[in-house]
């Protein structure tokens, strides 16, 4: 079994598109740390990546909040997305697919939802918006030669 | 305040008939500062002249009355020099604060001359013209660190732009098919060379089939989907057919759980895959020994 390498908490600035892949690399590198699968990895990096370009678009720029937040035997990853931008107004409208202000696919966060296991989002219009992911590895057990 | 303006002129003026007068003294004194010898070690009297440049431009701007002036033009006459000897020293693997100290370092040698004309270093206008020299080779090592900074930053778009380039190449696969292997992040910088470049060869090729190859792009998230589309909207406007082949496990189910439909994309599993529908498409049949003949083309 790879030894799970430490993984502590740590705050990412958004400000440009260089960030961005900045942040998508700390949640690579975290996840694959916490023994998160390839395809647990790829969902919480897309979800992330999705977040991280609403806190630079929308948001007007902000940072990434990366905690790890084990639940019993199972190592996770909180991630939160933090602005002080506009704020969402008619947040049930921007939760809903195909929804966007701009000229994007309306997928960003009802998408980055899907893609995690918890997904909560805290805005205030003019205050600015936090959104919160957290996901779970499922760590499949290592087969025992002789289970008791 | 107008005698403090006067004073002030005065410094600048005599420390500028001091560079004019002293200039080779300077110069010979420079050249063996670490930053003059190590920069120009073929001769000597290379890094003399080069000092002397220096001297010149700093008694220029002495004599504009104003030695806290770091955009004087009468720097621009030594900027680019500064900005080579910087570069150098960068090269050699100096970080830009040891650059610093080194430009810092000529400042001793001559305020050590100045003092030297004064019988009383400690009269007003010694100290004046001390301080007047002082803050003119503090602008020296603003100018030169500027320089320095600036240079890394236009290196470091020009690589930008040339990676963009080197990594998106359009490859002629068969007559009439080309393909794009993509590798790294797909942004919209990226995507957009990659359009351009991709349109250019379906004309240039009078291609019928593109291939875009994502095997090598690490996420693909709701925008890199976007700018996937469009370019295959785009293609198809120019009456080619694209493909996208390389969408590994991960990312297809990242994809189906992120909303995005790309239904109405043709897609491939692999390279090989693409180019074998496309080229049954243009009724050449696909034997395995024709396959291995067409991935060494
Ligand atoms: N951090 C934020 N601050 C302010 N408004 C936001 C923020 N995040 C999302 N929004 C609003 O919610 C809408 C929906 O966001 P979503 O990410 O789903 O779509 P999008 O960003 O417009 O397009 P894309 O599919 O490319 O992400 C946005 O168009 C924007 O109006
Ligand atoms: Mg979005």
């Amino acid at each position: 079994m790879p030894a799970s390498r430490d993984v502590t908490a740590a705050r990412v600035a958004i400000g440009s598109d260089t960030d961005l892949a900045w942040v998508r690399q700390q949640v690579r590198q975290a996840a694959a740390g916490l023994g998160f699968s390839l395809v647990q990895q790829t969902k919480l990096i897309t979800a992330a990546s999705e977040l991280a370009r609403n806190t630079l678009i929308h948001g007007g720029g902000g940072y990434m909040e990366i905690t790890p937040c084990p639940q019993g035997t199972a190592p996770g990853l909180r991630l939160s997305f933090v602005d002080s931008g506009p704020g969402i107004r008619n947040v049930e409208q921007a939760m809903a697919d195909g929804y966007t202000s701009g000229g994007g696919l309306g997928l960003g966060l009802s998408g980055a939802k899907r893609l995690v296991h918890e997904f909560l989002l805290d805005t205030c219009p003019g205050r600015g918006t936090t959104v919160t992911i957290t996901a779970w590895a499922t760590v499949v057990p290592s087969a025992r030669p002789e289970a008791t | 305040m107008t005698d403090q303006v006067g004073a002030n002129e005065a410094a600048a003026a005599q420390v500028c008939s001091f560079l004019q007068r002293r200039r080779e003294q300077i110069a010979q004194r420079w050249a063996d500062a670490s930053l003059f010898r190590t920069v120009f070690t073929l001769s000597r009297e290379e890094a003399v002249e080069a000092c002397k440049a220096v001297v010149d431009a700093l008694a220029d701007v002495a004599l504009s009355g104003r030695p806290e002036d770091i955009a004087a033009p009468a720097f621009g006459t030594v900027r680019d020099q500064l900005g080579r000897m910087a570069a150098s020293r960068a090269r050699a693997g100096f970080t830009p604060a040891q650059i610093s100290e080194e430009v810092a370092a000529l400042r001793a040698p001559v305020v050590e001359l100045l003092r030297g004309e004064f019988t009383d270093s400690s009269e007003a206008t010694a100290q004046e013209g001390v301080l007047a020299l002082t803050v003119l080779m503090g602008s020296l090592r603003l100018v030169v660190m500027e320089t320095a900074l600036s240079a890394g930053e236009e290196l470091i778009a020009r690589q930008r732009l040339q990676l963009l380039e080197v990594a998106t190449p359009v490859i002629k696969l068969w007559e009439g098919i080309v393909a794009v292997p993509l590798i790294g992040t797909l942004d919209s910088a990226r995507s957009q060379v990659v359009m351009e470049s991709l349109l250019e060869a379906i004309v240039a090729q009078r291609a019928q089939y593109a291939i875009l190859d994502i095997t090598g792009v690490p996420t693909v998230d709701s925008l890199v989907a976007q700018h996937l589309m469009k370019t295959v909207a785009a293609a198809r406007l120019m009456g080619a057919e694209c493909i996208v082949s390389g969408i590994r496990p991960a990312i297809a189910q990242t994809i189906v759980h992120l909303g995005i439909d790309l239904g109405t994309i043709l897609t491939r599993a692999g390279l090989a895959d693409a180019l074998a529908y496309a080229l049954a498409q243009q009724g050449i049949e696909v034997s395995a020994h024709r396959m291995a003949r067409a991935s060494t083309r």
